[in-house]
């Protein structure tokens, strides 16, 4: 029943990541097509839709895995308080889907939804923070790294989505400049967050691919936790380097952020090279996936580093090449883990996921990626040219002038959110018997457990 | 483990607290209200300040500013309806407040970055107003 919970997540998050795709295709169309979709749910409706789905994504899976893998190792504390988590999350996200198609919006970029429904939200992860600390707290001494990094992630969520609402207090809403910077202070933390619940995921994967002895307690681990941690405090300034805050605040940021991803590769490229063919071979979807996300590291890295050197941030930021740096962190770095974490379980559970429709999926999600990705540089290159021109040429012009490269941007969008979908299809398929399981009364469920552990 | 939480308290507190550099940083009642409508129609979604926000529409920082787009265009502006934006229904009241909004926003620095004195070693101080 316990690591049913985690699959009961992780079918919500792959649904979501459909949704999310498929509101993403839509969104991309408006810029080739502007009045596309306007009468049924227009642009500041839908991209909402598209960003809150494919968040919850990223989100809901990370957590689906840390509640099965901690149901895997040390038994859950409680199924009705994870239950009671799904349940609130669920309700909050049908919700906010209810506001956006009706057009109450709190209008916080990434947090668009009314800002009550923060309320439930953070009361999720107030119940999931209690159930994983009373599930590790006792039973294990000398944490791992990822029982750190996933607990580290669930405290800083509910710290930085609160601080994301200090907005409601006067002292920050009266100050513009004050409150833009907390703002997206919390939001580059939010995300130093997620990033935790997942790279902990990476970790433990690996490490149990590897069939590790001494599972993520390395040194070098260690030592990567506290950049992690170090950046998620102090990194998030690059967001706000146009702002005019405090220019020592940036200068802060820049020297901290760039090393985590510097060691990151390092660790899973020594990953690599020490995992045995055997386990390669019995987890061979995994490891695709997390191959993958070494190859979108090393690429959104170099990114990263041009992008912030202040020369060049000062004519990169407010393009497209700041999107094309989040996609492919979001669904090259946080997706192909993801997909590796869910893979794992398939495998490690000989659930019969098709390995060869699988694998062609896999290199259309990456071609597609890579095109998207391609694409997204190229328009940003083109704003920036005409961000630093002063002739008054409208916004319009611009959008005009790109249009060859957004109908590539287009085709693109349409190829990587259907292999998204497809490829969330495939794994749907395998896992839907965890949803039908939980539907059933506890008496079979019982007997099911017993046929599953026999086998 | 403290120590790296005492320096994220102190340092916390010191964001939470210390001013921008633009000289004028409060904004008016009007200038709220104006905010407020800006939230509720979620224009974040299109438009940006200083960058920051959806790239479908031009960024705001300086349009109140600009010596191409007077008070009387940007209420017409308001009101939407070309290409992707939709139409809104704002009263004259509401496009007074979106406007002060939009003024306050322009009187708090420069977007986008140009003219920016840059070190050989990649470094710049922002232009402040």
């Amino acid at each position: 029943m316990e690591r049913r919970i985690g699959s009961l997540f992780i079918i919500s998050a792959l649904l979501l990541l459909i949704l999310g795709a498929l509101a993403g295709v839509l969104i991309s169309v408006n810029y080739v097509l502007p009045d596309f979709f306007k009468d049924v749910i227009p642009f500041n409706q839908l991209r909402p839709m598209h960003t809150t789905s494919v968040i919850s994504w990223i989100i809901l899976a990370a957590t689906g895995g840390v509640y099965y893998y901690i149901s895997e190792e040390l038994g859950l504390r409680s199924v009705r308080v994870a239950m009671t988590h799904y349940v609130v999350f669920a309700f909050t996200f049908a919700c906010i889907v209810l506001s956006f198609f009706l057009g109450k919006m709190g209008g916080r970029e990434y947090l668009e939804f009314p800002p009550i429904l923060i309320i439930p939200i953070l009361v999720g992860w107030g119940l999931f923070g209690f159930n994983y600390f009373k599930s590790i707290v006792g039973k294990i001494r000398n944490w791992p790294v990822y029982y750190w990094m996933w607990g580290t992630g669930i405290v800083f969520m509910i710290f930085h989505l609160s601080e994301a609402n200090f907005w409601w207090f006067s002292h920050f809403r009266s100050d513009f400049i004050r409150d833009m910077t907390v703002q997206w202070k919390s939001y580059g933390s939010f995300v130093g967050s997620w990033n935790m619940l997942v790279y902990g995921t990476a970790i433990f994967i690996m490490a149990k691919i590897k069939k590790d002895k001494n599972p993520g307690r390395g040194r070098l681990l260690f030592f990567f936790y506290f950049l992690g941690l170090t950046n998620l405090m102090f990194g998030w300034a690059h967001h706000t380097y146009a702002l005019p805050t405090m220019p020592w605040v940036r200068y802060v940021a820049y020297g901290i952020s760039m090393t985590e991803w510097i060691i990151f590769i390092r660790m899973i490229y020594l990953w690599s090279r020490s995992t045995d063919k055997k386990s390669k071979d019995r987890f061979r979807l995994a490891y695709l996936f997390l191959m993958a996300s070494d190859v979108w590291v090393f690429m959104n890295l170099f990114m990263a580093l041009l992008i912030s050197i202040p020369y060049l941030n000062s004519f990169t930021h407010g393009t497209h090449i700041t999107v094309a740096h989040s996609m492919g962190t979001t669904i090259g770095i946080n997706t192909m883990i993801l997909f590796a974490s869910i893979s794992y379980i398939t495998e490690n559970r000989k659930l019969k996921i098709s390995l060869k429709g699988a694998k062609n999926l896999f290199y259309l999600l990456n071609v597609a990626l890579l095109g998207f990705w391609g694409i997204l540089i190229a328009l940003g290159i083109k704003k920036a040219i005409w961000m630093q021109q002063t002739d008054g040429r409208m916004i319009s012009q611009l959008h005009y002038e790109s249009r060859y490269l957004y109908m590539t941007f287009v085709a693109f969008g349409v190829i990587l959110g259907i292999s998204l979908a497809l490829m969330s299809i495939q794994f749907l398929k395998v896992l839907w018997k965890d949803l039908i399981y939980l539907m059933f009364p506890k008496s079979i469920q019982a007997e099911w457990d017993r046929i599953y552990e026999e086998n | 483990m403290v120590s790296l939480v005492t320096i994220v308290t102190i340092y916390n507190i010191v964001i939470y607290t210390q001013s921008s550099m633009s000289t004028d940083s409060v904004m008016s009642a009007t200038a709220i209200e104006g905010e407020r409508l800006w939230q509720k129609n979620n224009c974040v979604s299109c438009h940006q300040f200083y960058g920051l926000g959806g790239y479908l529409g031009p960024d705001l920082t300086n349009v109140t500013s600009d010596s191409m787009k007077n008070e009387a265009y940007l209420h017409m502006m308001f009101s939407g309806g070309m290409g992707a934006m939709p139409e809104f229904d704002f009263t004259d009241e509401e496009k007074k407040q979106l406007y002060e909004f939009l003024s306050h926003v322009d009187r708090t620095g420069y977007y986008p970055i140009r003219d920016v004195h840059f070190s050989k070693w990649g470094w710049g101080n922002l232009n402040y107003k």
